[in-house]
């Protein structure tokens, strides 16, 4: 489904991913976790070239990331985005924000974008909010409001970059509770978060980066329980222990 | 500001009527008295300039917006090139002065083209393109102020570039932008009395010819003071309007386009 091959990109002279491989299996959960300025974001940014990766290839369903502009408008059209500072569209109500990609990118009809947003409405249950405006709705509707939104373009894969971050402490259970949702209904994801317990719960791979490459990756329990290496264990240890 | 606005036009002609009383050697308010014959007159004449300036203004101001916006958008292409010619429009045409401007498209452009330009096309061009400079950089940055994470968004659901901008960027643009475009429209009409030189006959035009007649300076001039005042005054007023009902959903919004809202740790 989604394939990193030796995959490198630079910031200046910050060599942010160094020699990524990966790969992302349809209806796999992927968690990648790792200390700030590990390059986790960077990592799932380049899958909807949100950034550009400079060396090595990496493919989506058998398509290559690259330049091409139709080639990425497909790409992206199939994958969902959910971003740690939600970033629903301010000036459109929240029907609006999820009928606009539907319409625009897909070409599906108001009628049928209307119902497609009522029916993922109802699934993050905000259905009430429809036409509010992102503004008048608590951190945790709002991150729900942009699932609704990712989910409304029928994905063929969830990114989730650090979604609780920017949350209240009591917003994040409702986000995460509709993530575990999702991944019970078998949707591909790729998280980048620091919630273990999420980790723990649905994630078929855990993914530590450290300085640009990945140090690690393992199922939830050997990852956990068994840390091969001495930074993932030190940042484990330090996470857990609060 | 309603009332503010209310209470100068209800001052203005009180104050002039009291001033047309009176009378010295230094003061001749009779000129403009609306009380006398020849007061009615001579103020029928000046607010005879009143149309062409705001015909004058409407006409800048549209091909302004029109222009500058089109040029805008060239300062926000990707590509380098664009950019490059967008800041060479800017940059000439923010530099001209407008008078200068006037002046070489009414006696020079002709010259070029072989046909003459009557006064009030050629103002319109020059002062068009002069605003279209300013119009345009002010739209600029009014999408550069728009969050990055509104264009990853909006690249996220897969929207063309053009829909991008079309229904995410430029109406939270556009939003942001309004007081300085209608401070930009607010110069742009009291520009419009460089016409005058060339002999568009607004109301600069109206006062200096009145001017000459009466040799009454001061009280002709000040009634053209009050006359910009009276066009500048509605003008805000409007804008303001405008600001409040394009404005109301975004001013909700606070920080909804970060998200932050109080949720930043």
């Amino acid at each position: 489904m989604i394939e990193f091959r030796e995959v490198h990109k630079w910031f200046g002279d910050l060599h942010v991913l160094n020699d990524i491989n990966l790969k992302v299996h349809h209806g796999e959960r992927v968690v990648v976790c790792g200390p700030s300025g590990s390059g986790k974001s960077t990592l799932i940014r380049c899958i909807n070239r949100l950034e550009q990766h400079e060396r090595g290839e990496i493919l989506v369903d058998g398509t290559a990331v690259s330049d091409s502009r139709q080639a990425m408008l497909d790409v992206r059209r199939d994958i969902g985005m959910v971003f740690q500072q939600f970033n629903l569209f301010p000036h459109m109500s929240v029907l609006e924000n999820l009928k606009l990609g539907p319409i625009r990118a897909l070409g599906v009809s108001q009628d049928d974008a209307t119902s497609r947003a009522r029916k993922y409405l109802e699934r993050v249950k905000i259905p009430e909010q429809a036409d509010k405006l992102p503004a008048q709705l608590s951190g945790g509707q709002q991150q729900r409001v942009a699932i609704a939104r990712s989910l409304c373009m029928e994905p063929k894969v969830m990114l989730f970059d650090e979604p609780t971050s920017a949350l209240d402490p009591e917003m994040i259970s409702e986000v995460l509770d509709t993530m575990i949702e999702l991944a019970d209904e078998g949707m591909t994801m790729v998280c980048v978060t620091h919630e273990m317990g999420f980790a723990k719960r649905v994630a078929d791979n855990v993914i530590f980066m450290d300085e640009g490459r990945i140090v690690e990756s393992g199922a939830p329990a050997e990852f956990f329980d068994n840390p091969r290496n001495e930074r993932t264990r030190e940042f484990l240890e330090k996470i857990i222990a609060h | 500001m309603k009332n503010r606005l209310y209470c100068f036009l209800i001052v203005l002609p009180v104050c002039l009527v009291l001033a047309g009383c009176a009378n010295s050697d230094k003061m001749g308010w009779y000129v403009i008295n609306p009380m006398l014959k020849k007061g009615r007159i001579n103020i029928e004449f000046l607010l005879s300039g009143v149309g062409w300036t705001i015909a004058l203004t409407l006409a800048c101001v549209t091909l302004a917006f029109i222009i500058g916006f089109a040029v805008s958008l060239a300062g926000i292409s990707e590509s380098r090139p664009v950019n490059w010619a967008y800041r060479i429009y800017v940059e000439i045409f923010r530099s001209i002065p407008p008078l200068v401007s006037i002046l070489w498209v009414y006696y020079g452009l002709p010259v070029l083209m072989g046909a003459d330009l009557n006064p009030f096309v050629s103002a319109t061009i020059a002062l068009s393109l002069y605003g279209s400079g300013f119009i345009a950089e002010i739209l600029r940055g009014g999408v550069q102020s728009v969050a990055r994470g509104q264009f990853e968004a909006a690249d996220s659901i897969g929207l063309t570039r053009f829909d991008k901008l079309r229904y995410v960027v430029l109406p939270q643009a556009i939003r942001r932008s309004l007081p300085a475009l209608g401070n930009q429209v607010v110069i742009m009409l009291k520009m419009s009395s460089l016409a005058a030189f060339i002999g568009v006959a607004e109301v600069v035009r109206r006062a200096n010819e009145l001017s000459v007649t009466e040799y009454r300076p001061l009280e002709i001039y000040t009634f053209l003071v009050l006359e910009y005042l009276v066009l500048v005054l509605v003008v805000s007023w409007g804008i303001r309007r405008l600001e409040k009902r394009l404005g109301a959903d975004e001013r909700h919004a606070g920080g909804g386009s970060t998200g932050s809202h109080g949720q930043t740790q």
